[in-house]
């Protein structure tokens, strides 16, 4: 069967520093997949590579069997692959429910809809949705008031309005307070299950990422270092030996 | 204000409503209690206009545009061609200048000239808006911002220099017919009512547009460009419809200033950037970038104070204005809505709902 997300042989770098070496990585649909690496082991540019965020040196991107490589980040988004940022990024002097219609999917982008009021599903929708990440009281603050970890719920929540067929998470629990994560866990299950969304998840607390994940790959140093189950990626000597520093 | 919850937004057209019934009434009233200062009172729709379209680039789509003068100045100068050419030899007009009289027309034929020239002065900013748009835009923050200074400064220099429009001595525009004096035409109802009617459309507009779709996706922009892409919203595209309403209506607006004012002159009156370009911007800043009524605001504070100051303080207007700048943002960084809106935040909707459903998280 063919993969969701293909990645193949992507190579970014900037300027002196090759941040992606012949990188390749593939995400079926369903699955939930980790990516996993020390600091600056070149995670978060290979996320900005495949969601066209800037055009990559070499390799090449396919998504739903559609070639992504040269597009452009709204152009993938409306195919609906999402990323969310490391650097939680909401409409903050919008507010919650704002926030939440004004990510409802833009698949087309034509005069009459831009100019046309969103229906009130769109409405109920965002309410049903803020309820789900435990946001439905905020819903009429602003957002940039939240809280950092609520803030992070809202980009979830965002995402999931947008009904994308695949998610780009980018350490989505940074930040948040130990209590929430396992909240956020079951709700990352949940997307994935009951919303068949695909997630491909970088994370850099391994208790969340062993949970979640059911297939995780390793990078270090730019380079595809390890790539399997949970369990094997937790005992592989390379792995342990790039977080650790091999002598 | 956005119509995302469904009863602040029926609360918020009745207020609305009956706000608008309220200036309405007053602006219909106004220039027969004050017959003295229609010319004034004209103006000061202009100044709401201005304010309201700049607040659409840089309070909504959060893009501080120093460029809107070139929409106002390009329908202005359209609008004397086409009020002009048509009745006389142009060049010679223009080249007699200010020694030459003011030409004078029939009431059909200033009609006639007049109404094909708001619509061209609209067409006009429209278009160089959304040309400018597809290039400028690309800009982001100080870099755009420096960019339509630039192009404000570029397009004042072609007029200044084009011989047919009367490079820099200017146009006399025409008289307003069956008047014997001209100092009538300052009374002259007509285009009070002509620019209050198109301030009111404007901003009846602007309120419709900012409650739909668009109006969402412009604030998104406006407070993080990346994450609005990363959602698939195309916003080039936006931005440059954002900017060629500004310019439409500010094409039509730019219109009707020339006939108030009479005389169109590329450096003073229509391309008036150091003037007009940055009142347009304090306006909007003191009453409240992006809310609907801070423009409004904005425009009575600053035309009321100007006009006083030029008479009372004449020599030290500019001190006192640039004092007034100061006290703006000193003391009101966010703007007048703005400083209401942090104080009293309820009054805009914002409040905890501890309503029947319940949290599944806290």
């Amino acid at each position: 069967m063919m993969p969701l997300l293909a990645v193949e042989g992507v190579s970014k770098s900037f300027g002196g520093v090759s941040a992606n070496r012949s990188v390749s990585v593939k995400v079926g649909e369903g699955e939930i997949v980790g990516l996993i690496g020390p600091n600056g082991s070149g995670k978060t540019t290979l996320f900005n590579s495949i969601v066209g965020f800037h055009p990559v040196d070499a390799g090449s991107i396919a998504f739903a069997g559609r070639e992504i490589t040269t597009l452009r980040v709204p152009r993938i988004a409306r195919l609906g692959l999402l990323r969310t940022f490391q650097q939680t990024r909401i409409y903050s002097k919008m507010t919650c429910m704002e926030n939440m219609a004004v990510s409802a999917p833009n698949r087309g982008v034509r005069l009459r809809r831009m100019l046309s009021r969103h229906p009130p599903e769109v409405a109920d929708k965002s309410e049903a949705l803020l309820e789900f990440v435990g946001l439905y009281s905020k819903r009429f603050l602003r957002a940039g008031d939240l809280s950092f970890g609520q803030q992070k719920l809202l980009e979830f929540a965002m995402a999931l309005m947008n009904e994308p067929r695949m998610l780009l998470l980018d350490e989505p629990t940074a930040g948040i307070n130990p209590t929430l994560i396992n909240g956020l866990i079951d709700r990352l299950q949940r997307a994935n299950a009951d919303l068949g969304i695909t997630l491909f998840v970088i994370e850099h607390n391994m208790r969340v990422i062993m949970n979640l994940a059911t297939r995780i790959y390793c990078l270090a140093h730019g380079e595809l270092l390890a790539e399997g189950p949970p369990e094997a990626i937790q005992t592989d000597q390379r792995v342990v030996d790039a977080y650790l520093g091999a002598s | 204000m956005t119509g995302v919850g469904r009863t602040a937004a029926d609360g918020a057209s009745r207020r609305f409503v009956v706000l608008c019934l309220v200036i309405g009434a007053i602006s219909i009233i106004a220039p027969f209690v004050f017959p003295a200062i229609v010319k004034q009172l004209s103006i000061f729709w202009v100044m709401v206009i201005v304010a309201y379209t700049w607040d659409t680039m840089g309070g909504q789509l959060g893009y501080n545009s120093f460029g809107n003068i070139v929409f106002f100045g390009a329908g202005l100068y359209i609008s004397a061609i086409i009020q002009i050419a048509p009745f006389t030899n142009m060049r010679a007009y223009t080249a007699a200048g200010e020694q030459g009289s003011a030409l004078a027309l029939s009431m059909g034929q200033y009609l006639g000239g007049l109404a094909p020239g708001l619509i061209a002065g609209a067409l006009m900013g429209f278009a160089l808006a959304f040309a400018f748009g597809f290039v400028i835009l690309g800009l982001r923050g100080h870099y755009f911002a420096i960019g339509t200074l630039a192009l404000g400064i570029f397009i004042a220099q072609i007029f200044a220099n084009w011989e047919y429009v009367g490079a820099g001595s200017g146009i006399t525009m025409p008289d307003l017919p069956g008047r014997g004096r001209a100092s009538d035409q300052d009374k002259s109802l007509l285009f009070y009512f002509l620019c209050f009617a198109l301030a009111a459309a404007t901003v009846v507009f602007l309120r419709w547009l900012y409650a739909t779709r668009f109006g969402l996706a412009i604030n998104a922009i406006r407070d993080d460009e990346d994450k609005a892409e990363a959602m698939g919203i195309a916003t080039t595209l936006y931005k440059v419809v954002a900017w060629s309403v500004s310019g439409f209506f500010l094409g039509i607006c730019g219109a009707l200033y020339g006939n108030i004012v009479r005389f169109v002159d590329p450096e003073e009156t229509a391309f008036d950037g150091p003037g007009l370009g940055v009142w347009m911007v304090l306006m909007a800043v003191l009453g409240g970038k992006g809310s609907l009524w801070g423009p409004l605001i904005g425009a009575v504070l600053f035309h009321a104070t100007k006009e006083l100051l030029w008479t009372y303080l004449l020599g030290f207007q500019n001190i006192a204005l640039g004092l007034l700048v100061v006290v703006i943002v000193v003391f009101f960084p966010e703007g007048i809505m703005g400083w209401i809106r942090a104080r009293w935040p309820r009054l805009f909707g914002e409040r905890v709902d501890l309503g029947a459903q319940s949290e599944a998280a806290r």
